[in-house]
């Protein structure tokens, strides 16, 4: 019964962006579709306003980062209330150069959404009507869910070892 | 500030002067620290930027360096006015990487706690939109209700507030007749106590002219907000995750989904009243049916063994070490799982790469993703409106900046 389901929002996604679908899998019984990264929004709004999937709220919006790949993911999770539906895409974007559209003009609640993904991650989303950082102090100049950076933050001179006991 | 871009060209002929007010972090009326400066025509409020992060204390990081035993107490500090739904809601999400049977008797005990913990979270909210129009007696009522909630937590899991309830797999040890006797007594002082605060405000005259068409939003923009939980029933829209995508049992249980209509202060007051009552009605329907059973599955990889067998047995003496020092065997994958937290949906997006620690760990945080909206919503109100919004919103500081 939802394989079915399943099968009809992969039609739809088909039959108008089949070259963008690089991957569909489902762990968990969570249909997941890895895409390429150029089209994303237009993916998606295509997704918002086709009849059959009617993807019309964001459940959020995160990154992952791997090193090995170089390789920052981009994950949507979306939810169709009336069906009862959700949908995961996957885009990959390179570590050095992170730049994708922002969705905003699409759903209102990706605003701090992707302010969050640019302060941990330093993904820059283009069209984002106030992209900076959120949950950090301004002045920081790493990004710190990156693997690389360790959990302390390297550059305090104030903690004194001696003191806080390592 | 980047603000007055905005008003070129519609300034009138005479100037007018705004007043920015700093309504700070550190501040009485504001329930959590976070800040909103306000730039204000006179009482009216012409626009507010917040500004967020002053508790952020990096747990998705820190979750990345942790077994998953050891991630529970940093759940507990999410929303911590409902703590062990968010324990509970994380014992879940491992579950179904791990693609564990819970026993039933676990799912009913764990749908008594976490209901118990709705009640306390939406205690506070009610209670302190009380306080934000003056009634504080109310306030002082139900926190004495919420104490007998705390001594229930206590003899279940040793701790009040931070409550790091219940293992991978169950519960540490079934409830005690202690426990059952402080649930029983809960269930029969509490709902005196509610009807009494509820009269208090139901149809008080000032409370409802301080509140009605005060602080709405309507179900479209709320939707593309993604707000969830009573904010959004407050405005309408049926969406529980209880009743959706049910988990632990829910199914099994018969309560309603309170909606409102305009969204607005009053709406959500009542929402979050009336779900408390469903939420009484759902641990008595959860006592009453309460089966028999183990109070925890069986996965020995994650479940501590009993203490008398660590002593006497080799396999549950090396499960022991393993489970404490974080070196069990975890299988690949990525999961997300969604609980109905005393704010909406509250999510676990774990992606697993068979190591100790997970390889990513997103929380999705109802509240941070709701008070994006506030700045809307309180555009064109008075300052106290503006407060009892916030407060009505029920914004709680850990969650919005884990």
């Amino acid at each position: 019964m939802e394989g079915s389901v399943q099968e009809k929002i992969i039609n739809t996604l088909k039959e108008r962006y089949g070259e963008e679908i690089l991957h569909i899998e489902t762990p968990y019984d969570f249909l997941t579709v890895t895409l390429k990264k150029e089209k994303i929004a237009e993916i998606i709004r295509y997704l918002y306003e086709n009849a059959d999937t009617r993807f019309q709220y964001l459940t959020s919006i995160g990154a992952v980062h791997y090193p090995e790949l170089n390789q920052i993911a981009i994950v949507y999770q979306l939810h169709n209330l009336i069906a009862n539906e959700r949908l995961r895409l996957k885009i990959y974007l390179p570590s050095d150069n992170a730049v994708t559209d922002s969705i905003t003009s699409i759903f209102l609640g990706a605003n701090w959404m992707e302010r969050e993904t640019y302060d941990f991650y330093g993904v820059n989303f283009k069209g984002h009507p106030n992209l900076k950082r959120i949950l950090n102090v301004d002045e920081m100049i790493i990004f710190p869910m990156r693997k690389e950076y360790p959990l302390e933050d390297q550059t305090r001179e104030d903690k004194n070892d001696a003191m806080f006991g390592r | 500030m980047n603000m007055d871009e905005s008003l070129i060209g519609q300034v009138p002929a005479e100037e007018k002067q705004y007043s920015y007010l700093n309504l700070g972090p550190t501040h009485p009326a504001t329930h959590g620290i976070f800040q909103n400066v306000l730039k204000m025509d006179g009482e009216i409020i012409v626009e507010a930027e917040p500004t967020i992060g002053y508790i952020h204390r990096a747990f998705e990081k820190l979750a990345e360096r942790r077994p998953y035993a050891q991630i529970t107490p940093i759940t507990d500090r999410l929303n911590y006015c409902s703590a062990p739904i968010n324990n509970l809601g994380w014992h879940m999400t491992v579950e179904k990487l791990l693609g564990t049977e819970i026993p039933k008797r676990v799912q009913y005990l764990r749908v008594i706690i976490m209901e118990l913990a709705r009640i306390t979270d939406h205690l506070v909210c009610n209670a302190v939109i009380g306080v934000d129009t003056g009634a504080l007696t109310g306030f002082v009522y139900l926190f004495q209700q919420r104490e007998l909630v705390y001594e229930i937590y206590e003899e279940i899991c040793g701790a009040r507030l931070t409550t790091n309830i219940g293992r991978i797999g169950g519960f540490e040890r079934d409830f005690s007749p202690k426990a059952w006797k402080k649930i029983h007594q809960f269930l029969k002082e509490f709902p005196v106590i509610l009807k009494e605060f509820e009269n208090l405000l139901k149809r008080n005259r000032i409370f409802m002219d301080r509140t009605i068409r005060v602080g709405g939003i309507s179900a479209e923009r709320a939707l593309s907000y993604s707000f969830s939980g009573p904010n959004l029933r407050a405005t309408g829209v049926d969406y529980d995750v209880r009743v959706a995508t049910p988990y632990c049992s829910y199914e099994d249980f018969d309560f309603i989904i309170p909606v409102g209509t305009n969204g607005d202060v009053y709406d959500r007051f009542m929402v979050r009243q009336e779900e408390m009552w469903q939420s009484l009605s759902i641990i008595k329907q959860a006592i009453d049916k309460l089966p028999d059973g183990p109070f925890h599955a069986k996965v020995p990889e994650f479940y501590l063994p009993p203490k008398e067998e660590v002593y006497n047995n080799m396999e549950a003496l090396i499960y022991h070490f393993k489970i404490v020092m974080g070196e069990t065997d975890i299988p690949k994958g990525e999961v997300y799982h969604c609980v109905e937290g005393g704010n909406g949906e509250l999510g676990f997006y774990l992606i697993s790469d068979g190591g100790r620690t997970p390889f990513r760990l997103q929380f999705r945080r109802p509240c941070f993703i709701y008070y994006q909206a506030y700045p809307e919503i309180i555009k064109g109100s008075m300052l106290s409106d503006a407060i009892l919004t916030m407060s009505s919103m029920n914004v709680i500081a850990g969650e919005l900046d884990a």
